[in-house]
């Protein structure tokens, strides 16, 4: 049978990639997956992604800023985008390929949700992010790394959850915080410290945003509010509601309350 | 050697025609009415789960009549060109037109090259900020562009006179579902119960995804 347009779109019958669209990037389009590339490449890079759950959900914050060795090269870099309606991404690494993993996750999960008629467990999105970040090994040994933050909110037994990933797509489920970035290690610390169990909302993009700070005051790829361009860093708050990204406005409050704190200090 | 009996093409394209049709006519049929947000499917269902309207991308929508695991088949095709595509150049750049036309290319090959032709009927239907598209394709790939109101399956002549008689341009989303109740109840025999429709459209004053399905509460709820 010879289907037009459609040829190879078919879905088999228990096809085992089924409703995946990464493996039907790689039937369909492998050109736009091409890992091979010869040598190392300059990149843009550096960030720090911060993550923690508090009562009601799970906060998701990045800086903006981009690097390439000492130079910034962009601030106003987006680094946490949106998966699904329950679900964040926050990606670390080259910056190219980040986002491109970022997006083809996206798809994935709405490719997965539209075939099946609902969407994937939490568990089920963080593995295929983790198999994904897997398949990028060949670029991550020639210097394009890419380690997502992934968090997100299962509304089928209302609990947040973070999940934190290694270069070789090594999953780590976290409970409280989680962090990745060249300044994830400064933002670490001060999570550590500031941490409470079942924060309420307020606090804790409070001390998301403290996090953040602290990062960007060591790291110098990391950017930290941009006041006199009115940059801020983008915070995300997944709860009961799903995914919402708070106003340039609200987090400008917040992040003058830190400041004025410190300054006191 | 076996002599094979001489049929004329036409002979052969009629049988086809005549599978297919009987195939569809078994089936209940879906009404889409346009309504002043959108796009409102309707259908006789007696499963909650085996949809015949479904989501195929952030402005489109499909809905089908017919065997099931054909138009299945062609609704997973239709959601893996339409995120292929919009992965490859932009969001934007997918378009209910083409979409219609390779299934309508897809039901025309498959009618005229392979021993069986689909037994379905579809409807691609896409929302602009304006305007709705609505794409009716046949079992032998014949495309149609509708306006304002269709429906496909087996009481679909009657259906289209019901709606008709009652469609009105602009109309609101709950007066378009008790049209569409009102036309499905008087095309079968007996009239339906409000549990057993799926209403699902698509709404361009929603978010990037434009398709929702209602709940049987909602449903019920909109019928008053």
């Amino acid at each position: 049978m010879r289907l037009g347009d459609l040829q190879g779109a078919l879905p088999e019958p228990f096809d085992l990639t089924g409703p995946s669209f990464s493996a039907l990037l790689q039937r369909t389009a492998p050109d736009a997956l091409e890992a091979a590339l010869a040598g190392r490449v300059d990149h843009v890079e550096g960030t720090t992604i911060v993550a923690l759950t508090y009562g009601a959900g799970v906060i998701i914050a990045g800086d903006r800023r981009a690097t390439a060795g000492n130079i910034i090269s962009k601030r106003d870099m987006r680094k946490v985008f949106e998966a699904d309606g329950w679900s964040a991404v926050g990606i670390s690494g080259a910056a190219g390929p980040a986002m491109e993993m970022a997006k083809i996750f996206a798809t994935e999960l709405e490719h997965y949700e539209k075939v099946e008629g609902g969407p994937l467990s939490l568990e089920g999105k963080a593995n295929k992010l983790a198999q994904m970040v897997r398949a990028n090994l060949p670029m991550a040994m020639q210097g394009l790394v890419v380690v997502p933050l992934f968090a997100g909110y299962d509304p089928r037994e209302d609990v947040a959850r973070i999940y934190e990933f290694d270069a070789a797509g090594g999953r780590y489920e976290e409970r409280r915080f989680a962090t990745t970035g060249s300044g994830g290690r400064d933002a670490r610390g001060s999570l550590k410290a500031r941490y409470r169990d079942a924060l309420d909302r307020d606090a804790a993009v409070d001390v998301a945003l403290e996090a953040l700070w602290d990062a960007a005051d060591e790291d110098s790829a990391t950017g930290g509010p941009d006041l006199v361009r009115g940059i801020f860093p983008l915070v995300v708050v997944i709860d009961s509601q799903g995914y919402r990204e708070l106003d340039d406005s609200e987090v400008s409050e917040r992040v003058q309350s830190v400041i004025s704190d410190r300054q006191q200090a | 050697m076996a002599m094979m009996p001489y049929v004329s093409p036409e002979q052969v394209m009629k049988d086809r025609a005549d599978y297919a049709r009987k195939g569809i006519s078994r089936g209940r049929s879906v009404v889409a009415v346009e309504y002043d947000n959108g796009v409102l499917f309707v259908a006789e269902n007696p499963s909650a789960t085996l949809h015949k309207v479904s989501e195929i991308y952030d402005r489109i929508a499909f809905a089908a009549v017919g065997k099931y695991n054909e138009f299945e088949q062609l609704r997973v095709a239709g959601i893996r060109l339409a995120d292929v595509k919009g992965y490859q150049y932009a969001r934007d750049d997918v378009t209910g037109r083409t979409l219609a036309n390779a299934y309508a290319n897809a039901l025309g090959s498959a009618f005229t090259e392979s021993t069986k032709p689909f037994e379905v009927e579809l409807l691609v239907a896409e929302v602009a900020a304006e305007a709705v598209e609505l794409y009716h394709i046949l079992y032998d790939g014949s495309i149609t562009d509708e306006e304002g109101f269709v429906a496909i399956g087996g009481s679909a002549e009657a259906l289209n006179t019901r709606v008709g008689e009652g469609f009105s341009q602009g109309m609101g989303r709950d007066a378009a579902l008790r049209l569409a109740r009102e036309s499905l109840g008087a095309a079968g025999d007996a009239p339906i119960e409000g549990g057993r429709l799926e209403v699902a459209g698509l709404d361009r004053t929603r978010g990037r995804r434009k398709f929702f399905r209602l709940s049987d509460d909602d449903v019920a709820t909109a019928l008053g």
